[in-house]
């Protein structure tokens, strides 16, 4: 077979390789539900990481596979060497330059999407994270409560809203993620961290803890409710008037999804 | 019997490690006392005695065996002996296990005690997957789940992964420049056994009270500095570790810069030589600041130093900083040599120069120079500036270029070669696949947004996993069998090697794939139990695991059968230019009988009439009475 067919079959199969790469990336669930603003920006961020490594590594295994194939020591081949090629210049100048210019390229895109994500809005509402071994619980400030401050168990965000979570630890470091909003961050002994969330999708998704933390470190669960602007305000204003004793509530974890 | 108390060996380690622990007892007796303890009531403190004891009785073992018998004599003065040779080489097995001066002795040294550490490491991790086979299960308890993941991971960073790769520069370095041992041979000697013992404290900690220490290999305070005494064990387990890093470093350094033979320029050197220059660069920088960071927490534990106590004015986002300034560079320090077995062996089983040998040199220098810029990269998600992210983002992208310059260099190489697809091609060119998967996933855990929601995920045990398993020990099976020839004079079984190769590779990406989307998923890493939509690919990965678990067999009876009665070996098996196949296998003691002047280059395959290293003409007889005159003597 001529040198020149045999690349055309390499060619055309990882033409196949690279399509069928495309497909099974569509084609996957990768990702829990997005609940989130946030989630739409990542995930696309992240596909589209998917599609810049797909040609590239296609190459790499197309090259070792059509080496293999084509350049593999033949009978009587034994003390052959193959030829004295030590470099090209063009070519090393070539592959330096376009994954630098690609990777510039995916790391710029990155910090759109970070800015995105990140970026104050008009209006937001501050919810008091607590991570302690091994509960949550979530503070609701007079601005949310119109009234006294909340300290509950149950975490529930209105659905649409800018959420600004505040974030404390009373022991070692935590991390608050939540899976179906593509967002975490430690919450750490001595600081307070930040994250802004805008639900958009209504339902309950795990809140996890994803910083060992001891012991309980993989029973450390919560809940968080995405709820209508109406509900929550029911929601907020039944705790209230729940009893004024609401402090208790914050010693013991209902958030028993995990 | 009092002799063999007085000479150097187990015996007087023996009565010197009781001595050691007696010390620590007494220490802490007075100073608790010194400090206002009751004498009587509770003048014994276990915690206190350990702490101590786990830095006196290691100590005094080392000084028992002999490790710095040349030193204490030149301190006070005894005669020492510039020109003593007594313990270069190896004549019987028993020459393994004491203070060994001869390079090649203490290079199977590493190796070997670096696979048992393999082997522990890679049990402590079956166990982790029956665990993990179903959600919920009771296997083992948290505390000891906790344990076996740190300890797995401790063991195989710091006693495999890092000491392995000296394990290889010690043997073949010297062979490889032309040099007749390392420069400080007693160094060495001291940097192999200071392994074993931190292998044993690590280990050890299963026995502590409160069990293993069980808060990751990354140890993260303030956690760490409430846990139990297990954690101790790694506090100072790392430092014996990381002490023997630094030693090997300066001895690979200095034996490289001034130890080449006549005629190996910097740029003849093979690219293995200056994969470990490079490297030795990496551990002599980084390895302190890791030795720092246990150090702090140490002080933290034992004498309440708050150095991570946020309400005494603690920092504790400063421990990562510390710990990860190392840490980063040290994935370097677990990949960088191995770059060099995989150039080493594709040049020769391709039958071709290195294509592009300049820039192969230049990109291990650059990525030791950006490896230190891209710590904060392991803190998106930990709360430190903001502004951090966006330098270390963009660094993090960049150093991938000289590590994609290499790939497809290597795969040039390949172009038009003559591929001798034997078992350490094999594993050459499935390095090159499983680890460009690694790489990927590293591009994407650069970039900000998507590593928030993977950060600690099972998408980062994936990536690691390509990474040093797909990556990093694809490398080194691919060097043990390349080398195999050289350093036991026997030919391994080849058959027996490619079903190792094709197995592991196929059971590490079975075992390490499905982990991507676990992480994507959701799935928090180190936790005993999780969610049951996780079930189905948790019993999958532990199958998996348990398949590949059980390909190591392969390579371990292949080795010790193909040790023990393998045909013997010429001295160059594989038509390879370098100096090391230029002598015999074994290589004689002192690894040149005739000094070698280099004359081209490391890999100048298919150049008609080429030649790397000519042998100087038999020495005249004065010369040659002297022995080992012929090469300078080595000394400290
Ligand atoms: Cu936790
Ligand atoms: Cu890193």
């Amino acid at each position: 077979m001529s040198r020149q067919r045999s690349l055309g079959i390499a060619f055309a199969l990882a033409v196949i390789a690279v399509a069928i790469g495309v497909v099974l990336s569509y084609s996957i669930h990768w990702f829990p539900v997005q609940a989130s603003v946030q989630a739409k920006n990542t995930d696309r961020l992240y596909h589209v990481l998917v599609l810049a490594s797909i040609p590239i590594f296609v190459i790499v295994v197309t090259v070792i596979l059509y080496s293999i194939w084509q350049f593999h020591m033949k009978p009587g081949e034994e003390l052959k060497d193959g030829p004295p090629i030590h470099g090209n210049t063009r070519l090393e100048v070539f592959w330096t330059a376009i994954p630098t210019v690609l990777l510039l390229g995916l790391v710029s895109y990155s910090f759109v999407v970070l800015h995105e994500n990140e970026k104050k809005p008009a209006r937001e509402i501050q919810i008091g994270v607590t991570g302690q071994q091994f509960a949550w619980t979530y503070q609701y400030p007079p601005s949310v409560t119109g009234g006294a401050p909340l300290n509950s168990s149950q975490l529930y965000v209105p659905k649409g809203e800018s959420v600004n979570f505040g974030m404390h630890s009373k022991d070692v470091i935590h991390a608050f993620w939540i899976p179906a909003f593509r967002l975490q961050e430690d919450v750490v002994p001595g600081i307070t961290t930040h994250y802004r969330a805008t639900a958009v999708r209504l339902g309950n998704y795990p809140v996890v803890c994803n910083l060992l933390c001891g012991l309980g470190h993989s029973l450390m669960r919560s809940t968080v409710h995405v709820v209508t602007e109406a509900q929550f305000q029911a929601w907020i204003k039944s705790q209230v008037t729940a009893g004024s004793s609401t402090a208790a509530a914050g010693s013991t974890s209902s958030g028993a999804t995990g | 019997m009092a002799a063999k108390l007085r000479a150097p060996g187990f015996y007087r380690a023996g009565w010197m490690m009781v001595g050691g622990a007696l010390f620590a007892t007494a220490l802490t007796w007075l100073v608790r006392m010194a400090t206002g303890h009751s004498t009587f009531q509770h003048f014994i403190s276990p915690d206190a005695i350990l702490s101590v004891s786990l830095l006196a009785v290691p100590l005094a073992f080392l000084i028992g065996i002999g490790g710095f018998d040349y030193w204490f004599y030149w301190a006070i003065g005894r005669p020492t002996r510039p020109e003593d040779h007594s313990s270069h080489g190896a004549y019987t097995w028993k020459d393994y296990f004491r203070i060994n001066t001869d390079h090649k002795v203490i290079g199977i040294q590493y190796l070997v005690n670096s696979f048992f550490f393999l082997l522990v490491g890679g049990l402590l991790a079956l166990l982790m997957r029956a665990q993990l086979a179903q959600p919920g299960s009771h296997f083992v308890d948290a505390n000891t789940f906790n344990g076996l993941f740190s300890v797995h991971a401790s063991l195989l960073i710091f006693l495999f992964m890092v000491p392995v790769f000296a394990g290889f520069g010690n043997y073949v370095i010297p062979l490889m420049i032309g040099a007749p041992d390392m420069a400080f041979p007693r160094l060495n000697a001291l940097s192999f056994w200071l392994l074993p013992v931190a292998g044993m404290i690590m280990l050890g900690s299963f026995f502590a009270p409160g069990g293993a220490f069980a808060d990751g290999w990354t140890a993260y305070a303030p956690l760490s500095v409430n846990a139990p005494i297990g954690q101790t064990f790694f506090s100072i387990g790392v430092q014996f570790a990381g002490a023997s890093s630094i030693m090997t470093a300066l001895n690979f350094l200095v034996t490289i810069i001034t130890m080449r033979a006549p005629g190996m320029s910097f740029f003849r050197m093979p690219l293995l030589v200056w994969a470990n220059f490079a490297t030795s660069l990496l551990v002599v920088i980084a390895t302190p600041f890791i030795a720092a960071s246990q150090f702090f927490v140490l002080l933290d534990r034992a004498l309440g130093f708050n150095f991570f106590n946020a309400a005494k004015g603690g920092d504790v986002l400063m421990y990562q900083h510390v710990f990860w300034f190392y840490s980063h560079p040290a994935v370097y320090i677990m990949i960088l040599p191995g770059f060099g077995i995989i150039s080493e062996v594709i040049a020769v089983k391709s039958r071709k120069p290195i294509f592009g040998y300049r820039m192969m040199a230049f990109s291990l220098l650059a990525i030791v120079g950006l490896g230190f810029t891209v710590w904060a990269h392991h803190m998106f998600t930990s709360g430190m500036a903001a502004w951090i992210r966006i330098p270390m983002a963009i660094t993090t992208a960049i150093i991938a270029v000289p590590t994609g310059i290499k790939v497809f260099s290597w795969l040039a190489t390949l172009w038009r070669g003559v591929l001798h697809l034997d078992t350490a091609m094999l594993f050459a060119l499935g390095f090159i696949t499983t680890f460009t998967l690694g790489g990927i996933s590293g591009i994407m855990l650069a970039m900000v947004p998507f590593d928030i929601h993977v950060s600690a995920t099972y998408f980062i045990v994936a990536h690691i996993h390509y990474v040093l398993f797909g990556g990093s020990l694809m490398t080194i099976f691919a060097g043990v069998y390349y080398w195999f020839p050289k350093m036991t004079g026997r030919m391994y079984d080849e058959r027996l090697g490619k079903w190792h190769f094709w197995t592991t590779f196929i059971f590490v990406n079975l075992t390490f794939a499905p982990m991507h989307v676990l992480g994507l998923q959701g799935m928090p890493r180190r936790v005993a139990t999780y969610a049951a939509q996780f079930a189905d690919l948790n019993l999958f990965i532990s199958i998996a695991s348990f398949g590949l678990g059980a390909t190591t067999l392969l390579f371990v009876y292949n080795m010790v059968t193909s040790w023990r009665g393998g045909p013997r070996a010429v001295s160059n098996p594989w038509r390879a230019l370098t100096l090391e196949w230029q002598v015999s296998s074994p290589p004689p003691i002192f690894n040149f009988d005739r000094l070698p002047t280099v004359v081209g280059g490391p890999y100048e395959y298919g150049v008609p009439g080429a030649v790397h290293g000519i042998f100087a003409p038999a020495p005249a007889p004065t010369v040659a009475g002297a022995g080992a005159g012929v090469v300078s003597a080595p000394s400290q």
